[in-house]
């Protein structure tokens, strides 16, 4: 196997050091308490010294010897797309009630395909609304308002 | 004949309607997101699981668990048809099953497939039966410190057994165990992580983790090429293998079995491992090994035996010791936890009806499948042809509907976005995703035990490897993680994995 500067690898590494870090600085803000009494902050600790240490070395051995992996393209639209409707939900679902945070997710969730048709997104959305609404409010009976406060109800 | 009783006890309680009436749907949904490339049963059950909730506890475990064995099923049926392995053991059942299918031999193919993995799953279901009991007595002298080393050396097979890189798999265990210290601190209550939010004391569900990691960063993954899918289908004709075909495979379907059900039993993907081990011998033993990868049934049966033994013995570790082997094993702890039962060695004794009701239902559960997929292989066929612009739409929204009713919670909905970017990011850098939620459904369990065993202790930490389970398990998760890491080993192993890849 060829073994090269991968740059996979250093980022995978820079990802657990900075989470891992993250957490380091955070558990020091709580009380780490002794071996007997463990406080909350000492096995957050732990484990996040042992994330960055791991991080490094996945850094490391990128710089030296990584794997080699091809990181391939970004589908940019489909992470904005994914990324705005899921979020949308999660605000408005509370908001707006079941059927237009649903109808709206489904549709911008279709814009994520780069070969979308408008035609198809608004089949597709309407389609989906229908039949979650079905799946879910009519036949699980989750507690979900139909309509939300934001339109009057 | 206490295994009869026991036994007799199961099926009464499987044979309930409702419960053959879940069990058909578990294994109906589990063949559609085998057959379905891009969605996998962890995402499925995830998604699921909230439904589940307002079930008896039986029920909904019956269900899950159909999900989960009906998805190894399934997963063959495209292996075979378009090459496209739906599940990522069904990997090796397209080399050769592939292979037949264009040479006109698909029927036989996914009948070998079919009856292979029936009489791997009775046989795993009966051995799942007898091995328990005497494992969970075993487990039931467990003390905390027991406990903190065999969830250590559980976490630690499972990145022996994973592909990519050992250090990275470890990386990703550490950082799903350092997520799930997120919440209320178990013993002092304070709160970690929270950033002030009180949403998010409860910590973050393991559902959004599941969604994110294996359903949108799944879609992310595949939203990169898009493409067509291949619709050349071959016509599925003459399903019965000839007289020849049931002899060769009668041989790979019984040792296909034995080494399924033995691998199953490790943590992380041995039903990955069980299938390709399963091809390798075959192809070894064979008289004609020139024929794998031309075609050879053999190496349809064998691995998809394998594969779908090795989902039924995966069960064992789960309802013994409270491991799972798997991330739909992390799922269905989850499962337990909200109807109100630690998953462990005590179910068996304190809920002997649903453990048991569980394994029968798991052999309902075979029969269903057989009946499913044979006659209605059209059915499955014609599925493969719902274009994916109308499938991602439909995960992503029922994966937001699905994880917000769980609690009413805005915050976890968030968090399916974080864990689909933090895992689609890391994935493109060749890191597995199953060690994350392994470690993140296991830390909390670790992290109690860890303190627990202190307490006890006071604070002397030699405890770990003063008491004799506890340093066999910390004896062996070294032997595991020297295993993983010395390069000569990892080499045969990186062979086992790539041959014929």
């Amino acid at each position: 196997m060829e073994r090269r500067r991968s740059f996979p690898d250093v980022l995978a590494g820079g990802v657990f050091v900075l989470i891992g870090g993250a957490f380091v600085v955070g558990a020091l803000g709580y009380e780490l308490g002794t071996p007997t009494r463990m406080g909350p902050g000492a096995f957050p600790l732990l484990v996040g010294a042992s994330v960055v240490a791991l991080g490094l070395a996945i850094v490391g051995k990128g710089l030296v010897a990584g794997e080699v992996i091809s990181f391939g393209p970004v589908p940019w639209r489909a992470v904005a797309a994914i990324v705005v409707a899921v979020l949308f939900f999660g605000f408005t679902i509370r908001r707006l009630g079941f059927v237009p945070t649903t109808a709206v997710t489904a549709l911008l969730t279709t814009l994520a395909s780069a070969r979308v048709r408008l035609l198809t997104a608004l089949a597709v959305a309407a389609g989906l609304t229908v039949a979650s609404t079905l799946i879910f409010v009519v036949g699980l009976q989750l507690r979900i308002p139909l309509w939300g406060p934001w339109l009057g109800f | 004949m206490e295994l009869l009783d026991n036994l007799a006890l199961g099926f009464s309680t499987a044979l309930l309607v409702q419960n053959v009436l879940y069990c058909f749907v578990g294994v109906l949904l589990g063949t559609a997101v085998g057959v379905l490339p891009g969605i996998g049963p962890t995402a499925t059950v995830a998604m699921l699981l909230p439904i589940t909730f307002s079930f008896e506890p039986v029920t909904a475990l019956i269900m899950l668990a159909g999900i989960y064995y009906g998805a190894q099923y399934g997963g063959s049926t495209t292996a075979i048809l378009i090459n496209l392995p739906g599940e990522s053991s069904a990997a090796v059942t397209a080399l050769d099953g592939h292979e037949m299918a264009r040479q006109g031999r698909a029927g036989p193919a996914l009948a070998a497939a079919a009856i292979g993995s029936f009489v791997a799953g009775t046989v795993a279901t009966v051995v799942l039966a007898a091995a328990a009991p005497p494992l969970a007595s075993v487990a039931l002298k467990f003390g905390p410190a027991d406990y903190f080393s065999l969830v250590l050396f559980g976490l630690i097979v499972s990145i022996a057994l994973a592909r990519g890189t050992a250090l990275k798999a470890l990386a990703m265990i550490a950082l799903g165990v350092l997520l799930g210290t997120v919440g209320q601190d178990i013993y002092t209550g304070t709160p970690r992580f929270v950033f002030e939010q009180r949403e998010l004391y409860g910590g973050i569900d393991f559902v959004s983790v599941a969604v994110g990691l294996f359903g949108v960063a799944e879609i992310l993954r595949n939203l990169e090429n898009e493409q067509t899918r291949t619709a050349i289908v071959s016509r599925v004709t003459n399903l019965w293998p000839t007289r020849e075909d049931r002899r060769r495979i009668v041989a790979p379907i019984l040792r296909g079995t034995g080494l399924g059900a033995a691998l199953g039993v490790l943590p992380g993907g041995g039903h990955v491992l069980a299938s390709f081990t399963s091809y390798a011998v075959e192809k070894r033993i064979s008289k004609r090994p020139q024929e794998f990868g031309r075609g050879a049934i053999e190496g349809v049966a064998g691995p998809e035996s394998a594969n779908n033994a090795a989902a039924q013995t995966s069960f064992i570790p789960l309802l013994t010791l409270g491991l799972p082997a798997h991330p739909v094993m992390a799922l269905m702890i989850g499962a337990f936890i909200v109807h109100g039962i630690t998953p462990g060695p005590n179910v068996i004794n304190d809920e002997p009806a649903l453990f048991w009701g569980l394994i029968a239902s798991m052999w309902i559960g075979n029969v269903l499948l057989l009946l499913l997929n044979l006659p209605l292989i059209g059915l499955w066929v014609r599925m493969l042809r719902i274009p994916y612009q109308v499938l991602f739409p439909m995960i992503i929204l029922f994966a937001a509907i699905g994880t917000y009713s769980l609690n009413s919670n805005a915050y976890d909905v968030y968090a399916i976005v974080f864990f689909g970017i933090l895992g689609y990011v890391l994935i493109k850098c060749g890191c597995e995703p199953a060690p994350l939620l392994l470690g993140f459904v296991l830390g909390p369990l670790l992290e109690e035990n860890l303190r627990r065993a202190l307490i006890i202790s006071r604070g002397d930490p030699s405890v770990f490897v003063t008491r004799p389970i506890s340093a066999a398990l910390l004896a062996l998760a070294v032997a595991a993680l020297v295993v993983a890491v010395l390069p000569t080993i990892r080499q045969r192993r990186a062979a086992v994995f790539t041959e014929e890849e």
